[in-house]
């Protein structure tokens, strides 16, 4: 496990290991904090992040609960109203749905419905995405489903920076905030400062500059849209890439300022192409800088069928570098 | 009547209060019913009548700093735990002096100073919320009981059993209080459940449970004092089942086509409020005055709580969109 000192310059990391410093980071800064969820303690995490917290804080921190997402997310939020800091990980985001009922009916409306009495700081992670082979019930970006619901916020870390970044930030939140990462990214190596620590939740970024075109995505398509872009620049096309970071509330100045500068946009978004994130960002490029525009607004979605098991059919159901390349060049006026 | 005179607590005074406080309920939603004829009151609204002596046998029990969980029957719970009528009642007519600032409307009636966690109206889901809000304060080493009430419906749902599970798993200091008054909205206990005898799913969790006449408030009393001294002292979770019985529609648009009229019939005798009332008089306990003075200032309170919710005001739309999110947050 990579440790952190301050000043030290940087360290190889991975995904994996800048969530799980995040989540030691929280628990050794507040009390208050503690994580869990299914498998979180003794098997590790369903996906190793939490490899180890248990030995270091023992199970009252880092409580096993049962296959119980509805109860135990309803226990986060009430933890959460009754002074603790509580993280919930919901093993996936299919699973997340037997916790829809809490996470919309209870986390998303207690500080409406009680005139602003009660608040519910809660943050829930989940892994979200494809590309893993795990078919139709471990596979899908509900993200964007999420970002529909008011009284939450929404996030997508896609780097290292923001994976180790973001936690610390969500969980001052006064407010629930989900974050959901891309199981692809759980691998993913590079350098992360030694002392990196967190960072802002509510703004975009510009990953790359670009004049030609706007990729605008977040999560596991970033690096997509980066290949893609490298891609592209082979061509003479110089894409500047987004990355949301926050799908909700979604950062409109930074959309707006790239698409106002490339005057052409594609939206990558893994999640399903009808009633998508992208769909929403789309419109509001069409709202906001409609008389921006030089081509119409393209997309890049995954396929309307529930994510296949075979290797070959799962990539042709979601985003991949070929089509956004395609869908670039075809607002671009090159298809 | 399961009385017991040699109690202490079982003062005169004591039973007197009893019986004020249930009176206090019934006409408070008397008079709420005739301002949803009026229209001052819309949506849906969901009256206790007949269940009063469980919100009243149960919740002068509990201290100060417990909490409470409730559902959107739940004017019973919030005036006998201390919010005022003027406050849930200007709730109900959406002003923005309810105690939930009008937005929340009579299924949620939340109250931060008397821990009052609302006022939920999804069947069952309040459940979970008093699992964690008793975790925090296990956690926290806190000597607080969260009391959780549903009904009977609540116990067809998942997290009916996904709670008690976890609250018995990690012995949590939770009172779940079941007001089985026999139907889910208009479908009845025996079409429902596999097994009617709810008390014996908690101890299927291995939770101390207790079934209890709901209808003799003496009774709920007595069950509900070795209940929250149970979990006081145990730190575990406490399941009690309170028989009771809704003497009118599950809400102002069942037309009660589920059940006959004489069923009803059959149960009125058995109403918390004539049954106590008159055991206090059969037994002397009650002048005809006590009851008239208490009639008087109970109609005076309601009194008071109309004009304060038809003095209250409407919140300007330009503030539509506040308690989204926390105001000033970053």
């Amino acid at each position: 496990m990579p440790r952190q000192s301050p000043g030290s310059g940087s360290i190889e990391t991975t995904y994996r290991d800048a969530v799980r410093e995040a989540i030691r980071d929280a628990l050794l800064r507040d009390e208050s904090v503690f994580l869990m969820g299914e498998d979180v303690g003794r098997y590790g995490g369903c996906y190793a992040v939490s490899k180890g917290l248990l030995a270091e804080f023992g199970p009252e921190r880092i409580r096993d609960t049962p296959l119980s997402e509805s109860g135990f997310t309803g226990a986060g939020i009430g933890a959460a109203m009754a002074g603790m800091r509580p993280i919930v990980e919901l093993m996936t985001v299919n699973f997340s749905l037997l916790a829809l009922d809490q996470i919309l009916n209870t986390a998303a409306t207690v500080r409406h419905m009680s005139g602003n009495q009660f608040g519910v700081p809660l943050v829930i992670r989940m892994a979200t995405g494809a590309g893993r082979q795990l078919a139709a019930q471990h596979s899908h970006s509900l993200e964007g489903w999420y970002a529909h619901i008011p009284g939450i916020k929404v996030l997508a870390p896609a780097t290292l920076e923001d994976a180790r970044g973001m936690l610390w930030t969500a969980l001052q939140d006064p407010d629930p905030v989900l974050i959901f990462e891309n199981v692809m990214l759980y691998n993913m190596t590079g350098t992360l400062a030694g002392n990196a620590g967190p960072v802002g939740i509510n703004r975009a970024v510009v990953r790359r500059d670009g004049h030609d075109i706007s990729l605008i995505t977040y999560g596991g398509s970033l690096w997509k849209a980066l290949e893609a872009a490298t891609v592209l620049a082979s061509e003479n096309i110089d894409a500047e890439v987004i990355d949301l970071r926050s799908l909700r509330p979604l950062d409109d100045p930074t959309i707006m300022a790239s698409v106002s500068k490339t005057r052409r946009a594609v939206i990558v978004d893994e999640g399903w192409r009808s009633g998508s994130l992208s769909a929403e960002v789309g419109m509001r490029i069409v709202e906001q800088a409609f008389w921006e525009l030089d081509a119409p607004v393209g997309r890049v979605c995954s396929e309307e069928v529930p994510i296949p098991y075979p290797r070959h059919l799962e990539n042709a159901a979601i985003p991949q570098v070929s089509k956004i390349v395609a869908a670039a060049k075809a607002a671009c006026g090159r298809g | 009547m399961t009385i017991a005179l040699d109690k202490p607590h079982l003062s005169r005074a004591h039973m007197l209060e009893l019986l004020r406080q249930m009176i206090r309920i019934r006409r408070f939603e008397d008079k709420c019913v005739e301002l949803y004829t009026q229209e001052k009151i819309r949506g849906f609204m969901h009256l206790y009548d007949g269940e009063e002596a469980v919100a009243v046998g149960i919740i002068p029990v509990l201290e100060k700093r417990d909490r409470i969980v409730a559902t959107y029957r739940e004017h019973g719970q919030a005036i006998v735990r201390g919010v005022s009528m003027a406050a849930a009642l200007a709730e109900m007519y959406g002003k923005q002096e309810g105690c939930s600032h009008g937005r929340g409307g009579s299924m949620h009636l939340f109250d931060r100073v008397t821990n009052f966690y609302g006022g939920n109206a999804i069947v069952g889901g309040g459940l979970p919320l008093s699992v964690g809000l008793a975790l925090a304060d296990q956690m926290r080493s806190n000597d607080i009981v969260t009391a959780c009430f549903f009904g009977d419906g609540a116990v067809a749902e998942g997290e009916f059993h996904e709670s008690l599970n976890l609250a018995a798993l990690w012995n949590l200091p939770v009172l779940f209080v079941c007001e089985n008054n026999l139907y889910a909205m208009g479908t009845a206990l025996a079409l429902s459940e596999s097994e009617t005898n709810i008390q014996r799913k908690a101890a299927s969790y291995r939770i101390s449970s207790e079934a209890v006449d709901g209808m003799d408030v003496i009774a709920v009393e007595a069950a509900a004092r070795r209940a929250v001294q149970a979990v006081r002292e145990n730190r575990k979770p406490y399941f009690l089942e309170c028989r009771t019985y809704r003497l009118r529609a599950h809400s102002m648009f069942d037309a009660q086509l589920y059940r006959g009229k004489s069923e009803v019939e059959a149960w009125r005798p058995k109403d918390p409020i004539v049954r106590f009332q008159g055991w206090l008089e059969t037994n002397k306990l009650i002048h005809p005055d006590d009851l008239a003075r208490m009639e008087t200032e109970i109609a005076s309170e309601i009194a008071e709580a109309v004009a304060f919710a038809e003095g209250g005001t409407w919140e300007p739309v330009e503030q539509l969109t506040r308690f989204t999110y926390a105001e000033n947050a970053t």
